[in-house]
């Protein structure tokens, strides 16, 4: 079970949290634009990754919030955390 | 023969004090500090059960938790009857009884033991290959094995015993309390570091504390005295917490660990009750050490279960520990110096062994010399090729080995025993390391898997590290225990150590004999009755991966997890294969390592507090007039209330006709309800419900549908606008977390940039619902001063009054098609106010109406419940809701995914509702709908999702889901059961009040 640093109540039990799988895709802006095909790369498309992935995790059973983690699924390494609407880091 | 082998007292048993027990329903006696194998041992009882697969008789082989064969039932047929429990770690008390398993009718005349003539048509993967087919036989197969296999039986009665969950954090956990364990632990603790040292036996010290020989000395001490000293020091030390019979099940990332305390299973059955019989500890620690010892390997030969046969340090420890000699006859088989040890305890407490026989042509260290020079006869070079004694060992026979180990040359030996002690050299306890995610390499050198990558702030010291001498051990444990604890020094860098032990070995995997492998029965894994034969079968079948060979022979599939001998499948698949072990890989540990009863996983969480359950504000009034419940999501909801002698339908009915022809009240409190604020609200709900929100006024309420991205219906609920910016959403009961969970996602994630905030606010309000053609008088009584006129107070709206001096808010929405106005109080008036809506009513016949009837009531009208009329694969165009979908707005959650090409296709499952030919008939929901059963295979339309009978149409009504329903409408269609075909017309869902005339009846 993970040690999870919220970026905003500190280091917490996994048990708080919830994943939410790949970050960093962006809701299209005008979904009403696309084709079936390029909505259903946003809707369906997965990486699932074995190594360094970046994801969605949210302090469910704390403050709620919603944040980014990078993190290696091949050892579930916790390589870095930051806020929503932070760049992602380049290094880890 | 004699029945008491006690030999010289050991300090560990307390002989001035008697404990007796029962085996098999015969009374045996024993002392404190025996455990049941031990106590066994010394009544010279070595036969305990009956094999899995083929019944043999089986011993006790060991003398700790890696035992495969020596598993009892306790106390049978109690309700502290417990299956599977080894006899080697269960510690004696005063009334305790135990008996065989997996043997009928018992323990020396079993039935199951023709399997073992059987067996040439038992190969590896013979379950699989006979009993799977043909399918339909499956029942009858199963009646056959259950009886004459299965290990125990598990308890019919709820557990009496108490168990608790503990929360430890620790800087530094120690696991095990061998010499190694007690010298780390030490150190951590005098550097100042909180530390945690726990070990499953009752004692400290590992198999150090009795090892009495001249051969194994520190600082000029024999290794037990320095090792006591050392005991007596650290249980003085203060922030050192040392836990004992405390077994470590789980090891997973991040240093988090599941241990189990066993606090009362030593204790006589009447001092236990009241006390906590288990504790699971959830232990996070900073840094892990691992000093988890190591399990001696059995060696693999035709007949190497019989009882009687053991491991050899296994017999050393029961002669030392114990005072408990297990033959009078013993033979010892080795390939390596640890026999040689046991040899020389036996010896010096006047045991008599008839022979060593060793796999080593070569031998001449110090442990050897000694038993030479005791005229002990050595037979080196030599291997055992059979063994004797149907259920105890009387006679093994023995060839020597070729040069090169593969073959057997020369005339066979007869010797007589009544006790093997078998040492196949020793395997590091990585079990737990490689659970926590650890890599291990392969030391070819002595042939075992020792940890090489550490995933977490851990490390292993001692023999589970491969460290197998006292010189090795301890010269790396100071290395090792400054580095990872960052010290400068340790009190352990200077000892003077004398260890005669000499590391050589000859490792064969499976022994050659004189006779082919199909007529032997070399035993691999004890438990599931494996044999290297049937490894060689998977192999030449064709499988090659670790994994799918155990899973075909069940190697290693036990409830030990195969701790003996899955070294040895390795090796021997490594041999056939001609692959090498380091790139075999080994099978995975799984927690727990060993195994954990029931109780102990679920703790405290038993009985009412098994799950968290929610109450309304109104519960006890519901209990008070004999509500029955159901459970929704978390809640406690009334279903109906049964009078006098009525049924579930009776009620229903009653409550049903009365909501109709006069008026019924529901407690609404569990709808979720969330609190929505901020300028940009409106917007908000824009863009997460299909349907559009800017133009409603405050004080107006509105029915909303929200989908997911993929355009399926994913929850409903009335939103009510109470200012310019400021809304209460309702869910579904269920839906509410998951509505509140997704909102707050697109908020933080997607639209960050929109002032809104949302506050979960389901449990500060009580939700009173009256409904009917009465309800409007009623109100009108409960709230005097609220103008409930059309003009004023209309459908759809609502408003923020008094009752007295009570604050509420009264939303005049419907859910039953009935005029109905739903009271939001603040929780603690619910009650209250219920109470008095049931006194305002009580001349209109008020009836309190449950969840059934709300259904019974909305299918009437049509309407949806979302989950039960929907299942996440229908839209709102399915559901014939398109009035709903906006046509205007440029976006909102779902909206691209409804002109999807799959989400536009005519043939979709529509909801359409059902009406039977005989009136009187009603459906089962979930039944299958089709147009022509005749057909094979018929194919199946859709299924019938919502069905009840209607008291106020007198006829049975359905909602159902079918195949381009829509088109449908006058179809007939039938409803295949059982015995039967019913008859159904397609009609439109709305069955009641089309025109909508009663809202404002
Ligand atoms: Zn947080």
């Amino acid at each position: 079970m993970f040690l999870i640093h919220c970026p905003y109540c500190g280091e917490r039990e996994q048990s708080e949290f919830k994943a939410g799988g790949e970050a960093h895709i962006v809701r299209p802006k005008q979904p009403t634009e696309l084709s079936d095909d390029q909505w259903a790369e946003y809707l369906f498309m997965r990486k699932n990754i074995k190594g360094v992935q970046f994801e969605r995790w949210v302090h469910t059973h704390g403050c709620r919030k919603w944040f980014n983690m990078v993190r290696d699924t091949s050892n579930d390494e916790i390589k870095a955390i930051y806020k929503m609407g932070e760049k992602p880091p380049t290094k880890y | 023969m004699t029945d008491n082998l006690r030999v010289k007292s050991s300090k560990f048993i307390d002989e001035t004090y008697k404990i007796s027990f029962k085996f098999n329903n015969k009374t045996y006696y024993g002392y404190k500090g025996d455990t049941l194998a031990s106590a066994l041992l010394a009544n010279n009882i070595h036969l305990i059960g009956r094999s899995f697969k083929y019944h043999r008789p089986r011993g006790i082989m060991t003398a700790g938790s890696e035992e495969p064969n020596a598993i009892v039932q306790l106390h049978k047929n109690t309700s502290r009857t417990e299956p599977n429990v080894r006899a080697t770690e269960i510690e004696i008390y005063e009334g305790l009884e135990a008996s065989s398993q997996n043997c009928w009718p018992s323990v020396n005349f079993d039935i199951g033991g023709i399997n073992n003539f059987l067996s040439p048509v038992l190969p590896a993967g013979f379950y699989y290959k006979t009993f799977m087919w043909p399918a339909s036989f499956w029942e009858k197969y199963e009646y056959f094995i259950r009886k004459s296999a299965g290990l125990g039986k598990s308890p019919t009665e709820p557990d009496p015993d108490i168990y608790e969950h503990k929360y430890i954090h620790c800087d530094v956990l120690v696991i095990g309390a061998g010499i190694s364990g007690i010298i780390a632990a030490k150190t951590s603790a005098k550097n100042g570091f909180k530390t945690l040292l726990v070990d499953e036996k009752p004692y400290l010290g590992g198999s150090t504390i009795y090892q009495n020989s001249e051969h194994f000395k520190i600082n000029n001490q024999i290794s037990s005295s320095w090792l006591e000293k050392e005991i007596n020091e650290i249980r003085k030390i203060d922030n050192l917490e040392i836990k004992t019979r405390t077994s470590v099940a789980a090891f997973h990332g991040y240093n988090f660990l599941l241990a189990r305390e066993s606090l009362t299973d030593h204790l006589p059955l009447h001092q236990r009750d009241g006390k906590v019989r288990h504790k699971l500890l959830k232990i996070r620690a900073k840094k892990v050490i691992s000093a988890t010892g190591s399990l001696e390997r059995p060696l693999i030969f035709d007949n190497n279960d019989r009882p009687g046969i053991l491991l050899s340090s296994a017999i050393e420890k029961y002669s030392n520990l114990f005072g408990v000699a297990c033959g009078q006859k013993n033979v010892l088989f080795t390939n390596n110096d640890s026999a040689y040890e046991t040899a020389i305890s036996l010896f010096n407490k006047g045991i008599d062994i008839k022979a060593i026989i060793d796999n080593r042509e070569e031998v001449d260290s110090k442990l050897v010399k000694e038993i030479e020079k005791n005229n002990i006869k050595i037979f080196k070079g030599y291997t055992i090729v059979d063994t004797f004694g149907y259920k105890r060992i009387n006679k093994i026979s023995i060839m020597q080995l070729s040069k090169d180990g593969q073959k057997v040359v020369g005339s066979k030996i007869s010797i007589d025993c009544d006790c093997l002690g078998m040492s196949g050299g020793w395997t590091p306890a990585v079990h737990l390391f490689t659970q926590s995610g650890g890599k291990l390499k392969f030391r070819d050198d002595d042939q075992v898997f020792i940890p090489d990558i550490y995933p977490s702030d851990q490390i292993s010291i001692g023999s589970c590290n491969g460290d197998f001498t006292l010189e090795e051990i301890l010269t790396n444990i100071s290395k090792t225990l400054k580095n990872f604890l960052n010290i400068k020094k340790t009190e352990y860098e200077n000892l003077e150590v004398q260890s005669h032990f000499n590391k050589t070995k000859r490792n064969i995997w499976l022994l050659p004999t004189n006779k082919v492998i199909g007529k032997t029965k070399p035993f691999v894994d004890y438990q599931n009755d494996a044999t290297a034969k049937d490894i060689k079968l998977a192999l030449r079948e064709g499988f090659r991966s670790i994994e799918h060979v155990k899973r075909y022979t069940t190697t290693g599939m036990g409830t030990d997890q195969g701790k003996l001998g899955n070294m040895h499948a390795l090796g021997i698949i490594s041999e056939t294969a001609g692959s090498k072990m380091g790139e075999l890989g080994t099978t995975t540990f799984r927690p727990p390592y060993t195994p954990l009863t029931f109780g102990t996983i679920v703790g405290r969480n038993v009985g009412e507090y098994f799950d968290i359950f929610r109450k309304t504000a109104i519960h006890d009034w519901h209990v008070e007039n004999k509500a029955q419940f159901e459970n929704v999501g978390q809640w406690k909801r009334a279903w109906f209330y049964p009078k006098e002698n009525e049924n579930m339908h009776d009620a229903v009915q009653r409550e049903s006709k009365a909501a109709r022809d006069s008026a019924g009240i529901l407690d609404a409190s569990t709808l979720g309800k969330i609190d929505i604020q901020g300028t940009d609200a409106s917007e908000f709900l824009n863009r997460v419900y299909t349907n559009a929100w800017s133009k409603l006024a405050i004080g107006k309420c509105r029915y909303g549908l929200m989908l997911n991205e993929d355009g399926m219906v994913y929850d409903d609920g009335v939103t009510t606008r109470l200012d310019e910016n400021h809304y209460i959403m309702t869910t579904t009961t269920g839906g509410a977390a998951t509505v509140l969970g997704k909102l707050e996602d697109y908020l933080q994630t997607e639209w960050p940039e929109l002032d809104v905030y949302l506050t979960s606010v389901t449990d500060h309000y009580a939700t009173i619902s009256v409904c009917g053609p009465n309800s409007k008088k009623i109100i009108s009584k409960v709230i005097p001063n609220l103008d409930l006129s059309d003009e004023k107070f209309p459908h759809m709206s609502f408003k923020n009054t008094k009752i007295g001096k009570i604050k509420c808010r009264v939303m005049r929405i419907s859910f039953t098609g009935e005029q109905s106005y739903e009271i939001n109080v603040q929780a603690n008036y619910g009650k209250s106010v219920w109470n008095k809506c049931m006194e305002e009513g009580k001349e209109f016949n008020i009836t309190p109406y449950g969840t059934e009837t709300m259904h019974l009531l909305r299918a009437e009208k049509g309407f949806i419940i979302v989950g039960q009329d929907t299942d996440a694969t229908m839209t709102p165009i399915d559901l014939q809701m398109d009035w709903i979908v906006s046509k205007k707005k440029y976006d909102f959650i779902g909206k691209r995914s409804l002109y999807r090409s799959d989400t536009i296709r005519d043939d979709r499952k529509q909801l359409i509702g059902l009406v039977t030919e005989n009136p009187k008939e009603v459906l089962e929901e979930g039944a299958q709908i089709v147009l022509d059963a005749s057909k094979s295979p018929v194919e199946m339309l859709g299924h019938v999702t919502s069905s009840y009978y209607s008291p106020n149409l007198e006829k049975s009504i359905a909602l159902g889901v079918v195949k381009g329903g829509k088109n449908m409408m006058g179809q007939k269609l039938i409803i295949p059961m059982e015995n039967k075909q019913i008859n159904v017309t397609v009609t439109d869902p709305v069955f009641l009040d089309k025109e909508n005339k009663r809202l404002n009846a």
